[in-house]
């Protein structure tokens, strides 16, 4: 049953967005989520935690093949709960103990019992990057040029 | 005669206790954060990333104030310690498209989806110095404006539409993207290639290049298709998961620039592109990527390479700051024993030509390598 679970889109895509964000959560938001969660569970590192390189790559163009712009850096790590379950943080920049959180609440949001908890976690980040994202559009659009045309006599 | 010479081990390690002290200042200065240089000089940081091809905002910020603001050595500095790092992957390439902007414009139309939005930008700025930067005056917070959801479609894109422009660039079929960390170059390289140098390329040097083909060396006509600047999401295949996954966002300035083009017996008239991508906000280094990129792009479309900035082998392998800085200042290194050679050389040529010419020899003063 979980494995067919496993396999669906909208377990795939649900998880896709609660890793998403865990990579973006800040420190303070991943110590909070994990001193809500009791009992702690058992947690067993399976890789990592690690600082390694991505290469980001772009589009020549912007919309045609692919092009390596240049390297990040990217911390992750892999968990396994006692009951079995396999975590993966991964995120940019150099925060080791970030993508070892990241990894556990990855690990937790398989877990029914659980649940709840991570998904208050991830919607809380998603909240707080909306609220930055759209902060920052409207400071942009204030700087959109708004052209008038003159008027230069009628003939 | 050779001398084998050792020494300067304390000189060595005095010489950098006092580039520590020096770089640390007055002592009755507060030292400046890695925060601060983040937040306050993000510019520097951001072409310390670009050019170390290396995005990291607090290393960089780091290797700024290792180097004590001295660019290219923070830039080696990053670009050494990236060689440290295993490599996890490739990212999935980034969607420009769908770009959260904070600086957009075009000087093709005035009137494009989106609109033009200015962001913080330097321009219609009068480039008089500001004496309230003196001192740390509170700064006023950005005013606000509802913002259009509505995407903001590419240039590049309005022109598509009537078919007078030419598309994304392709690489042939099976093309794997080179990599210049990787593989050493082999010239002609393929564009994606030149891409990578160039995003990792000398903005003096780029600019330098850019500039002489407007000036007419390589005429290129071109206009700035847009220039967009914002961030953009990393994303990475997870092979355990069999999905991709994002791993944060990341601010790039990208550049279409639109260059004219009268065609050929294979192409019609249209315009023709060149593409600038850069790490971190960097519009000068964008916009002279591109006009380069398109310059180099010169046997493509059947010019005549007649400039310096169509020449790829003279471009790429000058471009690239960490190594034309590491063997412009390998000179100031020992060479004592080089030189030994050429002066005895040099004496016994000087010896010849005055036995020749009958001159007087005198008193030679003793070199002082000797």
């Amino acid at each position: 049953m979980d494995a067919i679970k496993e396999n669906t889109g909208t377990a795939v895509s649900e998880r896709k967005r609660a890793m998403g964000l865990l990579a973006r959560a800040s420190t303070e938001e991943l110590q909070a989520g994990w001193l809500a969660i009791e009992p702690k569970p058992e947690v067993h590192p399976v890789r990592g935690p690690e600082t390694g390189l991505v290469m980001v790559r772009g589009r020549v163009g912007g919309g045609g093949d692919p092009f390596n712009l240049g390297e990040a850096t990217v911390s992750r790590a892999t968990v396994r709960l006692g009951s079995g379950e396999i975590g993966h943080g991964q995120l940019l920049g150099n925060d080791r103990e970030k993508a070892r959180l990241a990894a556990i609440f990855d690990a937790l949001y398989q877990r029914p019992e659980h649940r709840f908890t991570v998904d208050k976690l991830i919607d809380q980040v998603e909240g707080r990057i909306d609220a930055e994202d759209r902060k920052h559009a409207e400071q942009t659009a204030a700087t959109r040029v708004d052209f008038f045309t003159m008027v230069r006599g009628d003939n | 005669m050779y001398v084998a010479v050792k020494g300067g081990e304390a000189a060595i390690a005095n010489a950098h206790q006092l580039l520590a002290d020096r770089r640390r200042g007055d002592r009755s200065l507060p030292a400046i954060s890695i925060d601060q240089i983040v937040a306050q000089l993000g510019l520097a940081v951001d072409r310390v990333m670009a050019e170390a091809s290396l995005y990291d905002r607090e290393l960089a910020a780091l290797a700024v104030r290792q180097a004590r603001g001295d660019m290219i050595e923070a830039i080696f500095i990053l670009r050494a310690y990236r060689t440290t790092l295993p490599r996890f992957g490739m990212s999935v390439p980034v969607d420009t498209a769908s770009m959260k902007i904070e600086r957009r414009i075009s000087a093709t139309y005035k009137d494009l989806p989106g609109g033009q939005l200015l962001g913080p930008t330097f321009d219609y700025t009068h480039r008089l110095l500001d004496p309230s930067l003196l001192t740390d005056e509170p700064v006023a917070e950005p005013l606000r404006r509802t913002a259009d959801e509505s995407s903001m479609m590419r240039v590049s894109d309005i022109l598509a539409g009537e078919g007078l422009i030419e598309g994304d660039g392709q690489m042939p079929e099976d093309h794997v993207p080179g990599d210049l960390t990787r593989e050493p170059l082999e010239f002609p390289l393929s564009r994606d290639l030149r891409l990578q140098a160039l995003a990792r390329g000398d903005e003096g040097f780029l600019l330098a290049l850019a500039y002489s083909t407007q000036r007419g060396y390589a005429r290129t006509h071109p206009f700035v298709g847009e220039v967009r600047i914002g961030e953009v999401e990393v994303e990475l295949d997870i092979p355990e998961l069999g999905f991709a996954v994002s791993l944060g966002p990341v601010q790039v300035t990208e550049c279409q620039m639109v260059n004219q083009f009268q065609g050929s017996a294979k192409n019609p008239p249209q315009f023709t592109r060149g593409y600038g991508l850069v790490f971190g906000q960097s519009e000068r280094k964008a916009m002279a990527m591109s006009l380069v990129d398109r310059a180099l792009r010169a046997e493509e479309f059947g010019e005549d390479i007649v400039a310096p900035a169509q020449d790829e082998e003279f471009v790429i392998s000058h471009s690239d700051n960490v190594q034309a800085t590491g063997f412009v200042e390998h000179l100031k290194l020992p060479h004592y024993v080089d030189f030994q050679a050429e002066l005895d050389l040099v004496r016994r040529m000087r010896a010849e030509y005055d036995a020749r010419n009958g001159v007087e020899k005198s008193d030679p003063i003793r070199d002082a390598a000797e």
